[in-house]
């Protein structure tokens, strides 16, 4: 029922900066895709380009092949949850649902089972200026789930909530992906990625660094280092040496070895008949593996200014 | 909220589903109107403006006629009296007007506007409906009802009587109704062209109250040629009941301020469909 996306060379520049740089990805129905890159690597400005809200300097984005202005029902087609709030402050929760519910004919009902859903209904007559942080990320749920959209676009939507609210936004996000929905959900945080997604689309200052799954990503970005301690270990350095292997030591006695399986090194040194007292293939945590790819992004953004939101100047 | 660990959350289905049309959107519009605190209020200060302030001019007038020289009587009209809250309430329907799109702006409202609305010119096309409508349907018995009350008022002292059956009368009296309706979409073109609350009403302010006086500046006869081609003047020649040798008459003066609409409207739409949000 979710739509593919699709962005195919998408690019954007505000000004001389470039916000997204030659994006090229899918992201599929029945699987929960997160998004992830440093804050300010164009995450919502790719949102928004999917959204139709900024148009690209180059490329498309499309959903099923379409862009997002040409749905006569978008709401149906697309939910979508924006980082920065989208919600008049001085409207009750109630009416902004209603007044976007409107365009496309959709009736109170369905306005009140949403403000129920996401756990608003004794706010929903408040003005919305008033609402805390996990508050409106509450109403921005319920805004995205209004035309019960076979496509679901959220940014950061963990940001600002409670524990509770946290977990809540996991079961839905798993829970819509089972249904059949294209769920595709923005985050700078790895662990919370490492719970909820099935497959990522990792970026950096705007470039697509990977396109995998979440165990392939963990894999990938472990760089197969292997532990091994040994009386013998000069030998076995010696021994294992070559062109795609490289070779550290921390201790006397301990090797890291990266370019060989555990299972290389193991038959290795029986080959040579090395005694080992210790044979561990190492795994990188995700967040490991996040800090590793996007290292490159966060070292240059530390040398200037950095930039905490990617919002550009309206 | 569920606090179960494995729950699924199930989002309850959608029978329904409809198409965006531009009805639907004008009904989405309105709910956004009436559900600001800050509309509801400008508003309600633009009718008592316009009905409170002939009342009060038609009773100082009135009580310090005996007092007033012959020159000074003959000055007077009851026209002027009736529509000087027009000259006020303006302001209110301006700033409001201006508001309706910058107060999407300055909130991100706009980002959840044209996500529903991706193609952005039905909600231009709406808001400008809705907003056309509210202040013709509060203005146009405003007017009628300030001149009916100013005229009570000036009938207990038998002075500045006039009938909405002479000539131009009733022209003018609602023709105060017309400009307020004309200009609140004036300023919300405005609004939509400078997508800033501050800007938007400095940039009104500038056309309407900024501008005009200093044409005083020019030569006399620059300033008669130029002066009443500003949207300032034209607007204003369908609520006088007289015109000068430098003014344009009735018809050619709104058709000018309503022009000067059209246009800022229509560079709004081009720059709504063009730009980033």
């Amino acid at each position: 029922m979710g739509s593919v996306i699709e962005a195919r060379g998408l690019t954007k520049d505000y000004g001389d900066k470039r916000a997204v740089d030659a994006l090229d990805f899918d992201v599929r129905p029945g699987i929960v895709t997160g998004f992830l890159g440093p804050n300010g690597s164009g995450k919502s400005t790719t949102m928004r380009l999917i959204l139709g809200l900024d148009a690209p300097t180059a490329g498309t984005v499309t959903l099923d092949g379409k862009r997002y202005r040409e749905f006569p029902a978008p709401l149906h087609e697309v939910g979508a949850l924006l980082e920065a709030r989208s919600v008049h402050t001085g409207r009750s929760a109630y009416n902004h649902l209603l007044a976007l519910a409107q365009t496309h004919g959709i009736g109170r009902r369905r306005v009140n089972e949403l403000v129920d859903l996401v756990g608003l209904h004794e706010v929903a007559r408040k003005r919305a200026g008033k609402f805390s942080l996990g508050m409106g990320q509450r109403l921005g749920i319920a805004t995205a789930l209004l035309g019960d959209p076979g496509t679901l676009i959220l940014d950061e939507p963990v940001n600002g909530l409670d524990p509770e609210g946290i977990h809540w936004i996991r079961n839905l996000l798993k829970s819509l992906a089972a249904e059949g929905r294209t769920v595709f959900v923005s985050s700078h945080l790895m662990s919370e990625m490492a719970l909820t997604a099935d497959h990522l689309i990792v970026i950096g200052r705007g470039r697509l660094i990977a396109d995998t799954s979440v165990a392939e990503f963990v894999l990938g970005a472990s760089g197969g280092v292997v532990r091994v301690r040994s009386p013998q270990a000069l030998r076995l350095q010696e021994l294992v040496a070559g062109p795609d292997v490289s070779v550290a030591s921390s201790e006397p006695g301990a090797l890291e070895i990266s370019g060989l399986s555990a299972q290389q090194v193991g038959e290795t040194a029986a080959a040579h008949g090395i005694v080992l007292h210790e044979l561990t293939p190492m795994q990188a945590s995700l967040e490991e593996a996040f800090m590793e790819l996007t290292r490159e992004d966060v070292e240059f953004k530390a040398g200037e200014l950095v930039e905490a939101d990617e919002e550009p100047a309206a | 909220m569920s606090s179960n660990a494995a729950a699924a959350v199930a989002v309850p289905r959608l029978e329904k589903t409809g198409r965006v049309t531009q009805m639907r959107v004008a009904a989405s519009e309105w709910t956004k109107l009436h559900s600001l605190r800050s509309t509801r209020w400008s508003l309600a200060v633009a009718v008592i403006l316009t009905i409170g302030l002939p009342l009060l001019f038609a009773t100082v007038v009135g009580t310090h006629w005996a007092h007033m020289a012959p020159r000074e009587r003959a000055n007077r009209h009851p026209l002027d009296i009736a529509l000087a809250g027009v000259n006020l309430s303006q302001l209110a329907i301006a700033v409001l007007g201006v508001l309706i799109i910058t107060g999407e702006y300055s909130t991100g409202m706009i980002r959840a506007s044209f996500t529903a609305v991706p193609r952005r010119l039905p909600v231009l096309w709406a808001k400008l409906g809705v907003y056309a409508v509210v202040v013709a349907v509060l203005a146009v018995p405003s007017v009628l009802l300030a001149f009916w009350g100013s005229q009570q008022v000036l009938a207990q002292h038998h002075i500045l009587q006039i009938s909405l059956s002479s000539p131009g009368v009733a022209r003018s009296v609602l023709g105060g109704a017309a400009y307020l309706v004309v200009l609140g979409m004036f300023a919300m073109a405005i609004g939509a062209i400078i997508r800033n609350t501050a800007g938007g009403i400095a940039t009104f302010a500038a056309i309407f109250f900024v501008i005009p006086p200093l044409m005083n500046v020019l030569p006399t006869s620059w300033n008669n040629a130029i002066s009443k081609y500003l949207p300032d003047a034209a607007g204003r020649d369908v609520f006088s009941l007289t015109h000068g040798p430098h003014d344009l008459a009735p018809g050619p003066g709104f058709a000018l301020f309503c022009g000067y609409t059209a246009l800022a409207i229509a560079i709004a739409a081009v720059l709504l469909v063009r730009r980033d949000t």
